[in-house]
């Protein structure tokens, strides 16, 4: 092919792409099924089992599909197969013996679950942090929320049939996870917070590390970007994918990169800032179109800002207390409260009753990927079985966090 | 705020609930649903309505179309064993606007039915469902009230208060019963363990 033919071509693929996207955000929804196709079988309909034995389902989630050919009628998500009664738990056990718990839930993101818990009962106590354990808390959260969305673009990228990123993906995260590991012996169920500080001041040269990490991570995200953000079979199988509305997404009560891929700009760590995130310099990122592409580009770009955050927070860090004053025994008001975070998946939130004992009365989770779930057989209508896949990868769930 | 003695609990400075009847936005549910506000408090700056439960449905349309709380955080539910009524439903929604949040809960006899808000907010769909399967509590007028995270045909609410934790004995067996060699039905097994 002539170079002239080949420049013809990426400009038509290119205009395929922007018509496929205006299309699908004016259509503000799902494309419709299109007309009756002739099929060799008389079959029009069936209900088809996915899952919950299937690699791209990320765990244990069943999806009953009723499919006419290929395309989805309707999806409806069967939940549950990880129900461990971690509420229950928590009423069983005192406030402290309750943070190992948190780990399991969403267990790609630990140490944010480890926050939102501390936050909750922090709050019904009224402690104040130490300055040093807030800074290293942010840290912790960033290097998760980094994590977390390296095993999302690795695994969802397998999904769509791209093994290229996952290896470069996980190469980065196996370095997070070492940090994590100097730091509090574990690497994914992590225990790493307590309430009113942290259990462990940071290791000799562990900040050294760390900053020389986070200055090389810009071009490894580089390195990501040039596998996937151009590569034309990668954008056939997102763009104008699972389409949503900020509107709708509101009324589902999506939250995190999804709804900020539909352009709404809301982010729990800059609308009620918790810990040092006023202080901290970093943008929002958002993308309009609100499809799978979006969502991909919007945690991406979040990757970036996490490691602009994580280096401000080595410069702030000062020597200093790390547990701020917490009473021996917990036992606080008979209260509740709400706390919540921005989680890698959402917003993060525990509620918390207490009837003055040193155990929890009642200890709710409001889970992000259970919430965001609900929204499936919604961006599934009328897409292929193949896009289904993309769907579940775009979502980001975690079924520990999803069946609790 | 900060708690300054350890070995003296009692002296400690402990935050406290205060009364938040003149709320706006309680005054605003007020003049909308009347009779609805059976009281309200304020803790830790998070504002609690407690409404009467047959209003709820009312509440939230307000909420939604007149407060703008668009954004329905969760629903959950507390079971307080010996309390007349047993359950407290708590809903918690957002609004985007005003950037705060608030709590609006009802209480419900064990029994009785809870007027659903999944046709008000579609968030609320998963999360009654969850709170029917883990307390029994059923919201009538909601589209598909099914358990979600237990099976169905579990007969059982695993939040309650009064449910072992150690679980009970649904039938459901931990190893398959045993089969005879060259087919037939499935030999009575004595030492068959069921567990929940």
């Amino acid at each position: 092919m002539t170079d002239e033919k080949i420049s013809q071509a990426e400009k038509d693929e290119a205009a395929y792409f922007t018509e496929r996207a205006k299309a699908a955000a004016a259509a503000g929804s799902a494309p419709a099924a299109g007309p009756k196709e002739h099929t060799l079988f008389d079959v029009q309909e069936m209900e088809l089992n996915f899952g919950p034995q299937h690699p791209s389902t990320h765990g244990v989630l069943r999806l009953v599909l009723r499919v006419d050919g290929e395309r989805i009628l309707e999806a409806k998500p069967d939940v549950g197969y990880l129900h461990r009664g971690t509420e229950k738990l928590f009423e069983t056990e005192t406030y402290p013996m309750g943070i190992p718990h948190t780990d399991r839930m969403d267990y790609v993101a630990a140490a944010t679950n480890n926050h939102a818990f501390c936050l909750a009962v922090e709050k019904l106590l009224g402690v104040e942090i130490p300055r040093r354990a807030r800074l290293i808390r942010v840290i912790l959260d960033e290097l998760q929320r980094l994590s977390s969305h390296l095993v999302w673009l690795g695994t969802s990228g397998i999904d769509l049939g791209a093994v290229t990123p996952f290896w470069y993906a996980f190469r980065e995260r196996e370095q997070i996870l070492d940090f994590f590991e100097e730091y509090c012996g574990a690497r994914l169920t992590l225990n790493c917070m307590r309430i009113g500080g942290l259990p462990f001041d940071l290791t000799q040269g562990w900040t050294e590390r760390l900053s020389e990490f986070v200055r090389d991570l810009p071009s490894r995200i580089d390195d990501y970007e040039q596998l996937l953000t151009d590569n034309r079979i990668w954008k056939k199988r997102t763009v104008g994918v699972g389409v949503i509305s900020a509107e709708e997404c509101i009324e589902w009560g999506l939250t995190g990169p999804i709804l900020r891929a539909s352009g709404k700009e809301w982010d729990l760590r800059r609308a009620q800032p918790y810990e040092c995130y006023e202080e901290l310099d970093f943008v929002v990122p958002t993308r309009q179109n609100g499809d799978t592409y979006d969502r991909y580009i919007v945690r991406v770009q979040e990757m970036r800002q996490s490691a602009r955050i994580l280096q401000q927070c080595l410069e702030k860090l000062q020597p200093g207390e790390i547990r701020g004053k917490v009473p021996r025994v917990i036992k606080p008001v008979a209260e509740e409260v709400y706390a919540s975070i921005e989680s890698p998946k959402g917003e993060l939130g525990f509620y918390c009753v207490s009837n003055g004992s040193n155990r929890p009365y009642r200890m709710h989770v409001r889970p992000p990927s259970f919430i965001n779930l609900q929204a499936l057989p919604r961006l599934a209508k009328g897409h292929l079985v193949s896009d289904l896949v993309a769907l579940i990868g775009t979502i980001d769930i975690v079924l520990g966090e999803v069946d609790r | 705020m900060a708690d300054e003695s350890k070995a003296h609990e009692e002296k400690k400075p402990r935050p406290e609930a205060t009364d938040a009847s003149g709320h706006p936005w309680v005054r605003s549910i007020r003049a909308a649903v009347p009779d609805a506000v059976v009281s309200a408090k304020e803790f830790a700056g998070q504002v609690t309505v407690v409404v009467a439960k047959d209003a709820i449905a009312r509440v939230a349309r307000h909420l939604k179309d007149g407060e703008d709380f668009k954004y329905c955080v969760d629903v959950t539910a507390v079971d307080w064993k010996d309390r007349q009524p047993r359950f407290d439903v708590v809903y918690h929604f957002y609004s985007f606007s005003k950037n705060d949040r608030i709590r609006v809960k009802c209480g419900a006899a064990d029994g009785e039915e809870v007027p659903s808000i999944a046709t008000v907010f579609l968030a609320a769909n998963w999360c009654e469902r969850e709170t029917y399967d883990m307390f029994g509590i059923r919201f009538a007028g909601h589209p598909d009230l099914r358990r979600i995270l237990t099976w169905e045909g579990f007969n059982g609410y695993p939040l309650r208060k009064d449910f072992p934790l150690e679980g009970i004995d649904t039938g459901a067996a931990i190893y398959p019963e045993e089969w005879p060699d060259g087919g037939g039905p499935p030999m009575k097994d004595p030492n068959r363990k069921v567990v929940s």
